[in-house]
């Protein structure tokens, strides 16, 4: 694992490549031969209905579910990723709707945490200083400014939340960042926000992998779309290729 | 803070003058520094998101068996000092490793090893010496060193203080900088305020745990030592109790019971109310019935107060 660990690490790009992926939780099929490419530069969007396969999918993604068979390539080597923080060192990282954050901790432990700033290394003590002027700069750059970096993560909104989920994984050198449903619990301003900065950091080179039940959301900013349908893909549609309308009638086909 | 300046002024003007004096000082701080060792433990634990009701049967399984490693079998009283604590630390571990590994409450799980680890201390004490207390350690071979470490005096303008008011500080500014000054105070933090989210970010969930555990396990061993010297030997019903005091102190000093949050200070405030509190209705001439009244109303409160801060950020 460890030399996996640093391989994947060193490669740059940022490709992933599911075939033939089969899930099941007990009698029901979640994922039945499901295939999808991802690349840098682009954004893909996951679409279906409630149940779909969505979530299990990004799952097996992230490390979180292992899948029952099928193949999972990053970057064209075959990966097995048991942990989610395997699939972090890999360049993986995923932003949970409710659990990016945890609203108790402040946001500069938020911000570092699993990667905390070593001072010592005997005692592993946190660089605070360096830690609290990181976080702030950081969250500067997605648009969310905030002067105490020590006050509860809770107190910021639902969208600077998402932002400050999105700006660690990058930070801590995010190659492919998937985002489950980041603005469904979003007002409009807010969700062009997150939109918009999903739309700077694809032009940047990050493989974007995005869930979204608003289709609407979804259209404006996405450049692949695959449809998940009881767990099957039932297509995979170019943006040139279709018209928001017309997902939106395949998808309640 | 406010609660702790309330109690204060509260006995010093009802109470005693005695309340006043420097021996006044020395009979509170050396309750609060036993319940102080013992809540430093559990408030570790309890931020991380767990309880541990089984550290009062543990320090009556440690000084019996420390008793009866140097009485009964002939060990020098530091050497069954040290085993005791590695039986005490093995307890801790399969208390972490079981609550981790069932994901049950370990609210229930240590109420199970409570009363287990208290019925095999009673019994077996029965059993090889038919009683139930033992005494006569003062004469036992390294003795000394022992009462050295844990019954020694401290002179402070001739008032003798016990010196666990020492380890008490001491221990609670090492637990203070590791709980807010280091990698693994940022993971007990994260643990207990979201489990899924910490390991969704790498944290090792189940190792913090069961690390404190240990450490929760640790101290009790430590008190045991204390009283176990300065009683010069042991009781099976040593620490009854003690697991609901250390709590109490804890969550007076604003410790999150569902865990993700609580300070080391606080929990310190707390354990000083806590004596200042018993031996000040001592001195005041009340019934100490009358404690367990105000320790009870002083609970309620502050686990009202702190759920409000809970929700404050909870929801944003
Ligand atoms: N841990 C689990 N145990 C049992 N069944 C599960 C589990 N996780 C998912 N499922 C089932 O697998 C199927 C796909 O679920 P999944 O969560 O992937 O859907 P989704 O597309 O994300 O839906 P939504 O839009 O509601 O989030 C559903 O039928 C669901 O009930
Ligand atoms: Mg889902």
């Amino acid at each position: 694992m460890e030399y996996l660990e640093k391989n994947m690490s060193q490669v740059e790009n940022g490709q992933l490549k599911l075939t033939n992926i089969y899930k099941s939780f007990g009698s029901v099929r979640a994922l039945n031969d499901v295939s999808i490419f991802t690349e840098p530069g682009k954004i893909h969007c996951l679409l279906g209905d409630n149940g779909a396969g969505k979530s299990t999918l990004v799952n097996i993604i992230s490390g979180v579910l292992t899948a029952d068979s099928g193949e999972y390539l990053v970057n064209g080597k075959k990966v097995n990723f048991s942990t989610p923080k395997q699939a972090l060192n890999a360049g993986i990282s995923t932003v949970y709707q409710n659990l990016a954050i945890i609203p108790m901790l402040s946001i500069y432990r938020n911000f570092y945490l699993g990667n905390e700033p070593i001072k010592n290394n005997y005692f592993k003590f946190m660089d605070k200083d360096l830690a609290i002027s990181t976080t702030k700069q950081e969250l500067t750059k997605f648009g969310v400014t905030v002067n105490d970096v020590k006050r509860p993560a809770g107190t910021l909104s639902g969208g600077q939340r998402q932002c400050l989920a999105i700006a660690r994984a990058l930070y801590f050198g995010a190659k492919v960042l998937i985002l489950d449903e980041p603005t469904s619990a979003l007002g409009v301003k807010e969700s062009a926000n997150v939109l918009n900065q999903l739309v700077l950091l694809k032009e940047q080179g990050i493989n974007i992998v995005l869930v979204s039940h608003i289709i609407d959301h979804a259209y404006d900013v996405g450049d692949l779309f695959y449809i998940l349908k009881m767990g099957e893909l039932a297509g995979s549609y170019d943006k040139n290729d279709v018209s928001s309308k017309l997902l939106r009638s395949i998808l309640s086909k | 803070m406010a609660g702790l300046a309330f109690v204060w002024f509260f006995f010093s003007i009802f109470g005693h003058e005695a309340f006043l004096s420097l021996s006044g000082a020395r009979s509170y701080l050396q309750v609060s520094s036993e319940i102080g060792i013992l809540a430093i433990g559990v408030t570790l634990l309890m931020i991380s998101g767990e309880f541990d009701l089984s550290i009062g049967s543990m320090i009556g399984l440690s000084s019996m068996t420390v008793t009866l490693l140097t009485i009964n079998a002939d060990i020098s009283m530091p050497l069954a000092a040290l085993i005791t604590l590695l039986i005490v630390l093995l307890l801790g571990f399969l208390n972490g490793i079981i609550v981790v590994r069932t994901g049950l409450p370990s609210f229930i799980i240590t109420l199970g090893s409570l009363f287990i680890i208290r019925g095999v201390t009673i019994a077996s004490s029965k059993i090889i010496t038919g009683r139930t207390q033992l005494g006569g350690l003062e004469t036992a071979n390294g003795y000394n060193i022992m009462a050295f470490i844990f019954n020694n005096d401290v002179q402070v303008g001739g008032v003798a203080f016990p010196i666990s008011i020492l380890w008490w500080i001491i221990l609670g500014i090492i637990a203070f900088v590791f709980l807010n000054k280091t990698q693994i105070g940022n993971w007990i933090f994260a643990t207990g305020a979201s489990k899924e989210t910490a390991e969704l970010m790498g944290v090792p969930v189940f190792k913090v745990k069961i690390s404190l555990f240990i450490v929760t396990a640790f101290c009790a061993w430590f008190i045991a030592m204390t009283q176990t010297t300065t009683y010069g030997g042991a009781d099976v019903l040593r620490g009854e109790q003690k697991e609901f005091t250390a709590i109490i102190a804890t969550v007076i000093g604003g410790t999150l019971l569902t865990g993700g949050y609580g300070s080391i200070i606080g929990t310190m405030i707390g354990a000083l109310i806590f004596g200042m509190v018993r031996q000040g209705i001592i001195f005041a001439g009340a019934d100490a019935d009358w404690f367990q009244v105000f320790m009870g109303i002083m609970l309620i409160i502050a686990v009202l107060i702190n759920g409000i801060f809970r929700k404050k950020y909870v929801t944003g």
